[in-house]
């Protein structure tokens, strides 16, 4: 055993001393000397020579050749296993929905390939990221699910010429913060239809403030970095109007025993209680809630992380508010498909067997009809072959506006953020007539 | 749940009177319908029906059920011959039984169609799908679908036992060729970015179908590659082994523990070594980014799977909060070097960071240590993991959020800078890959030395047995926690490079699935062996993929966490010493087998009665 | 013994002067008495569950002297398996129209499916290690445990999964033991109850019954046992299956209370439970669900009387961590736990 490794490694050492001496050559990564090889990128440094077809680009970043038979490669980079799989699952199969919806460009099959996991974490999204970018022949990407995978994947999507697109990504940090600064993490080729969190927290405090006309209020997280920060903007929002935050905590995903810490924000008693988390979480505060003394007549508010039909169905969950973006999308139409959110929420219901865990479904259909879209403007058809220039996707969906889409419609700005800012708020009724309460807008807050 | 059931088929111990039972066919068939039912519900099938391993003929959905009547079949026809006794005459009934058991899962399978169609019971069971139906019937209706799937399992369960039959070498061609194909299919990405490198696209383009997996043609000549390299290694072998047996005979009384330490000694190893570490310094120039990015994931690992076993495999302390010294070493390098941190913003270059990383983990490990080193195993066990889950509520919480960023965790950590050279961060996995081996490789001699070490010795004296170390002089208290310490610095080394390479670092990344799959590594590894320890790492984190790390099987993803689990369960009942076992060890676990197999052997010597065949053999030596 | 000071400390304000009315501290924590009532009413509805789960643990620990990891997941078999008959009663239209008789099959069913899983995890996994050194078949549990845990996540999904609502008269609040001023929740009661009744009938099955003799003589010597003619073996199995059954218990106290459930649900629990069994000593049944209650009144009480006072922000964050300090304070002052282990002799170290 020990020597059989021993021999195939001295094999193995020969093999890649001979090739490494072959390949040292001329090694440089720009110089593509060897153009005997299959489809890779091409720095189209002959654009007057091609009569092509009319398209977008000017092929600063590469071209991507789909020979005749293959397929145009996307892929889709979401929390696919884990705990926040709940997220990323959804974002998942609307992309593999819009695809095969899609159909053909210009008569090219589009192949999502093996689903990428980012994890929902900074390591899985540069990993997965730079298994994207080995792979010339990827023309764009839809995800992450995490803000945080989105952190450690943009740099290194950005540098391949590559572009990403979220439908659920929602920190500041990863665009702008909307009056022209763009964000710590901002990256160019980054979009995302989901909206910008800088102004979920502030419209939830100017609505439990001036709305309500609530002077007292508490703040639950779970520990993840979106709800930390949602609650954080929260209560720093609802200090500078002039309230008081009686208490701000956290709880952690896997807790089912809430009361602890509901008696901890009891002590407080405040009149508001936002928790901008997730299920199962949510429901046991929900649930729990009524029953802590000095919770009783508290308002319970939530966020977009529980705007989902397994928690309005929960009786419980009469009665509250949720910011979030506004999922009114009932018969919003995208313009690429032609399909209108219901029949979208419909054929998931029927191909999954359970509707969405998270309310960006809808949003990560849109990327991707986005997206391909920009493919088809970037593209042209060579001897068979279909070229897609890079740049052009980029510029493409820069200039991406009014687009209908299933989550309404869509605008690109200077940092990527395409989707609507517009934050509601909805007051739940009924959790037997979940979509009236989607429908039920009280008040909107736009910067 | 199909692995752990052979493992029980094959654990039970049927005497070597062995006849066909009506019973226990039944029971396998049923075994081998529930196989194929469970992994067809968890939904495997549909999600893998999409790519193929074998362009049109065999998709990756089918093979993931295919494999379950072969290896049925060829378990219900497999008879246990101890030494000894004479091997029963293998024929046609053999064939039929195989394609009994098979034909019978096959049935089950069809008879699952048949209910997906009658009864809707999706709510619960998520696959209970009409993908899963049309799966079944091949989209043609149900009564082929039974008969095709009766069939399909028959052949195959057939085929399972007919590999009896073949002689030994031949089924070994057999079992070689299978697996070539099918890894080489499934590696398809890490195979292509290393052909790339090379620059051989010819060869990827060759044999990889434009869509996914090998066409025909490549899977054939995957096959007789891989059939050539057996023949050629069966030949340098027996090469070898003619060598040896001439040589004189003080040289076959050695054991492989002593083999290894002479190999050292040995000008010619000596030279394969440095051939080795060569190689290794040259691959990653060779290597795309996937492969960079994933070997240098594999090193990081590897570096704390080194660390625990020191502690585990050496000193036999069950550590299950290993995970906190992983994310010490990760938070003190963040703090130290990263001018987004909260706290203390001295923002030091990462070289001179890792000294106080070192330093503090030695700290942590010693505070941890102290007061748990002295309580029983498992005790110390459960103990260990509630201190790693206590270290992560601490970065977590909003308390300490001022220190350590809590849920917001701390990003924008600056690469490794190494003078003159470059600047290591993620963007450039080849870079973090060179980083990550050069620590590999001290704690590779590290390891290696403190083996041999007076300590090292110390501590092999306390797994076997503690009281005695006691006696024997060994102050088991402070050797133990020597032990501890060391495994806390190697850990943290991991998690400093672990946060320059990521560039940013959050609580989530220490969740107490990471001991455990650090445990799996030293352990399916084989506890005690670093050799052990680097190929569970390369298997487990390369292939299957870390807890936030992919793997080679990325397909796979959504069941790594299943297959870690039935592997581990498997290992410790198949195979409790690893995969490349510490010879020590070994014979601890297998102490008893080994004196009575020896006794065996004596009596059947002196018998004189050696069966020759010995094909079926199962005693373990 | 924290807790029991805990404990004292908290009957000590609360008696003697107004029964749970506005006990007041003046110092940080501004508790109130309802407010420690709900705590500790909490925190004992945890405790007994996770005292039904470590007699599992404590059983088995005790017989064959090893930590079964996987038993958090036959409790989570449970809670899943009591989900789906809920669930499908539910869909009949039985749930809300015959409570109790769906309720008595769900509990059934709940139990059932536990039992075989414990039994048939004792046949595949730990009957072939029999006799290796106490660490393999601790990893091997480890193995077990992440298996049936993403099993239930292949199967199910990953997604939470809601219980159907229960009737009104179960869930208003009623008064304890006719204790004026505490008014519990009904199913908060019921819970004390089944696991109090579960326990007695367990008390009564291993020390007055035959079988559960021949348990007691397997966890004290395996070979004496086997010599006196007790079919060890069996009453391996048998153990099991009680640790199974108790779980089921468990499970379907927990499904009533939280009335939700995810496929990692077994896993915090089992770990706190397995906690719970060496905080009251291993091997000692009563000691488990003494640990048992000891830890959920910890983890609920601690966090607001300890940590909050000393100025920590957010305690309850850290109630995890405060059960696992009080794991790590009784082994190091009382390593055989609060109330002694009752451990085979060659374990006794």
């Amino acid at each position: 055993m020990i020597r059989n490794q021993k021999r195939l490694g001295v094999i193995g050492i020969a093999l890649s001393l001979t090739l490494v001496a072959a390949a040292c050559g001329g090694d440089d990564d720009s110089a593509n000397v060897d153009a005997t090889t299959a489809p890779t990128t091409q720095p189209a440094a002959e654009p007057a020579a091609e009569p092509a077809a009319e398209h977008l680009g000017d092929g600063s970043l590469g071209v991507v050749t789909v020979a005749a038979g293959e397929q145009i490669q996307i892929r889709s980079l979401e929390a696919i296993t884990g705990d926040v799989a709940f997220l990323g699952v959804p974002n998942d199969r609307a992309t593999i929905l819009a695809v095969a919806d899609y159909g053909q460009i210009n008569g090219f099959d589009v192949t999502t390939g093996t689903s990428l996991d980012d994890l929902c974490s900074a390591e899985g999204g540069q990993a997965a990221a730079q298994t994207i970018v080995s792979d010339e022949q990827v023309v764009g990407v839809i995800g992450t699910s995490c803000s945080g995978a989105a952190t450690a994947a943009g740099p290194l999507i950005s540098e391949s010429g590559g572009v990403m697109l979220s439908g659920s990504n929602t920190s500041p940090a990863l665009t702008s913060d909307l009056i022209g600064n763009a964000g710590d993490n901002y990256n160019v080729g980054y979009y995302r239809t989901a909206h910008n969190d800088l102004f979920q927290g502030a419209a939830m405090a100017d609505f439990v403030f001036n709305e309500l006309g609530f002077t007292t209020a508490a703040a639950i997280h779970d520990g993840d970095p979106y709800t930390q920060g949602l609650a954080q903007a929260f209560a720093t929002a609802f200090e500078e109007l002039g309230g008081t935050v009686t208490a701000f905590t956290g709880v952690g995903k896997d807790d089912t025993d809430m009361v602890p810490v509901l008696t901890e924000v009891a002590a407080g008693s405040p009149e508001a209680l936002f928790f901008p988390i997730f299920q199962p979480a949510g429901d046991f505060i929900a649930a729990q809630a009524p029953g802590i003394a000095g919770l009783e007549n508290t308002q319970l508010l939530a966020a977009d992380g529980l705007l989902v039909d397994g928690f309005l169905q929960i009786p419980e969950s009469e009665g509250m508010y949720f910011s979030g973006p506004d999922v009114r999308f009932g018969e919003n139409v995208n313009q690429s498909t032609g399909k209108t959110a219901a029949e979208v929420l419909a054929a998931y219901q029927s191909e999954y067997g359970e509707p969405p865990s998270a309310p960006f479904w809808g949003h990560s259909y849109d990327a991707t009809t986005l997206l391909l879209d920009a493919v088809k403007a970037a593209s042209w058809v060579e001897d068979g072959s279909l070229m897609i220039d890079r740049a052009g996707i980029r510029e493409s969906l820069n200039s991406t506006s009014g687009y209908s889409g299933l989550i309404g419609t869509l605008s690109c700005d200077d940092f990527g953020d395409c989707g609507s800012q517009k934050i509601t708020i909805i007051k739940h009724d009924s959790s037997a007539d979940i979509e009236a309460s989607k429908a039920n807008v009280v008040f909107e807050f736009a910067p | 749940m199909s692995t752990i059931d052979t493992a029980h088929s094959m654990a039970a111990p049927t005497a070597a009177t062995w006849s066909p039972s009506i019973k226990r066919l039944a029971q396998t068939a049923a075994l081998c319908g529930l196989g194929l039912v469970f992994i067809s519900l968890i939904g495997m099938p549909v999600k893998l029906n999409s790519r193929a391993l074998i362009e049109p003929i065999l998709s990756r959905g089918y093979a993931s059920l295919a494999w379950v009547p072969v290896m049925f079949g060829y378990v219900v026809t497999k008879q246990v011959v101890l030494e000894g006794m004479v091997a029963q005459k293998r024929g046609a009934s053999d064939v039929a039984e195989g394609a009994i058991v098979g034909a019978g899962g096959g049935l089950l399978l069809g008879i699952l169609g048949i209910l997906i169609d009658n009864f809707d019971l999706r709510d619960p069971l998520l696959n209970w799908s009409p993908q899963l139906l049309e799966f079944i019937t091949f989209g043609n209706g149900l009564g082929f679908g039974v008969m095709i799937w009766v069939v399909i399992g028959g052949l195959s369960g057939a085929a399972g036992a007919g590999l009896h039959l073949l002689p030994a070498t031949i089924r070994r061609f057999i079992m070689v060729i299978v697996v070539a194909v099918v890894g080489i299919s499934f590696l398809e990405t890490a195979a292509t970015d290393l052909l790339q490198g090379l620059r051989l696209e010819f060869v990827s383009d060759g044999i990889y179908s434009k869509t996914s997996g090998l066409t025909i043609k490549g899977s054939v000549i995957t096959g007789a590659i891989a059939a050539v390299a057996l023949y050629g290694s069966q030949q340098l072998q027996q090469r070898r082994l003619t060598r040896l047996s001439q040589a004189p005979p003080a040289a076959s009384g050695f054991t492989p523990g002593a083999a290894i330490l002479n190999s050292f000694g040995d000008a010619r190893s000596r030279l394969k070594v440095g051939l080795g570490i060569l190689a290794l310094i040259l691959l990653p120039m060779v290597l795309g980014g996937i492969m960079n990015e994933l070997l240098a994931n594999v090193g990081l690992f590897l570096l704390l799977a080194l660390g625990l076993n020191i502690v585990v495999g050496l000193a036999g302390i069950l550590d299950l909060g290993y995970v906190a010294f992983f994310a010490v070493g990760g938070y003190t390098a963040a703090v130290l070097t990263s001018p987004n941190s909260p706290w203390l913003t001295p923002e030091l270059p990462w070289f001179v960071a890792i000294f106080i990383v070192v330093v503090v983990a030695a700290i942590v490990g010693l505070l941890i240590g102290a007061p748990v080193i002295r309580m029983r195993g498992d005790y110390l066990a459960i103990v260990t993991l509630g201190f790693g889950e206590i270290i992560r509520l601490l970065f977590l919480s909003d308390w300490l959020s001022p220190m350590f960023g809590g849920a917001q965790g701390i990003t924008n950590i600056p690469g490794v800078q190494v003078a003159g050279l470059a600047n290591v961060k993620g963007t450039d996995p080849r870079a973090v890959f060179y980083l990550v081996m050069a620590f590999c490789a001290f704690a590779i001699y590290v390891s290696w030395r403190l083996e041999g070490s007076r300590l090292g010795r110390a501590w092999m004296a306390i797994r076997e047995d503690e009281s005695v170390a006691e006696a024997m002089g060994i102050n088991t208290v402070n050797a133990k926690l020597m032990a501890f310490v060391t495994g806390a610095i190697l850990a943290s080394l991991s998690g400093a490079i672990f946060a320059a390479k990521v560039g940013s670092i959050f609580p989530s990344s220490f969740e107490i699935l990471v001991s455990v799959i650090i445990l799996v590594i030293v352990i399916v590894g084989g506890m005690g062996r670093i050799a052990g320890v680097m190929v569970g790492a390369a298997v487990l984190i390369g292939v299957l993929g870390g807890p936030s790390q992919p793997g080679l099987l990325q397909e796979l993803a959504e069941y790594k966490l299943l297959i870690y689990g039935a592997l581990l369960v498997w290992m410790m009942l198949k195979r409790p010493e690893g995969l490349l076992p510490n010879v020590r060890r070994s014979r601890e676990l297998h102490g008893d087998e080994l004196t009575q197999d020896a006794w065996i052997k004596s009596q059947v010597a002196a018998q004189d009665e050696i069966d020759s065949d010995g094909a079926g053999s199962e005693v373990p030596s | 013994m924290l807790v029991i000071g805990l404990l004292a400390f908290v009957a000590q304000q609360i008696n003697p002067t107004n029964p749970f009315a506005s006990w007041v501290n003046p110092d940080a924590n501004r508790l109130t008495g309802p407010a420690l009532r709900d705590l500790i009413i909490s925190g004992l509805n945890l405790g007994v569950m996770y005292g039904l789960i470590a007699l599992g643990y404590s059983m088995v620990y005790g017989v064959l002297g090893f930590i079964n990891f996987a038993h958090g997941e036959v409790f989570m078999v449970a809670v899943m398996s009591s989900w789906i008959t809920s669930e499908k009663l539910f869909e009949a239209g039985l749930w809300e129209d015959f409570f109790i008789p769906s309720l008595l099959l769900t509990v059934m069913i709940a139990i059932v499916v536990s039992t075989t899983t414990a039994v048939v995890m004792e046949r595949i996994a730990y009957r072939p290690l029999r006799g290796s050194p106490r660490l393999i078949p601790l990893i091997t549990s480890i193995g077990v445990s992440f298996f049936l845990q993403n099993v239930a996540i292949g199967l199910f999904g990953p997604g939470a999964k809601r219980y159907p609502q229960l009737p009104e008269w179960l869930t208003a609040r009623r008064t304890l033991l006719w204790i004026p001023g505490v008014e519990v929740e009904g199913t908060k009661i019921l819970v004390l109850v089944v696991a109090g009744v579960s326990m007695a009938m367990l008390w009564y099955y291993v020390e007055r019954t035959k079988t559960g003799k021949a348990m007691r003589a397997v966890a004290e010597d395996k070979e004496i046992a086997a010599l006196m003619g007790i079919d060890v073996d069996k009453t391996i199995v048998r153990t099991f299956a009680i640790g199974g059954a108790m779980a089921g218990v468990a499970g379907i106290l927990w499904g009533l209370l939280f009335r939700s459930v995810v496929a990692t649900t077994g896993f915090l629990p089992g770990i706190k439970a397995f906690t719970a069994a060496v905080v009251g000593g291993v091997g000692n049944l009563g000691g488990s669900m003494a640990g048992g209650v000891s830890l959920g009144t910890a983890e609920s009480l601690g966090p607001l009387l300890l940590l909050e006072p000393m100025g920590v922000k957010g305690p309850t964050q850290l109630k995890d961590a405060v059960a696992f300090v009080l794991l790590i304070a009784v082994l190091l002052f009382k390593p055989s736990g609060l109330f002694g282990e009752r451990l085979s002799a060659e374990d006794r170290t």
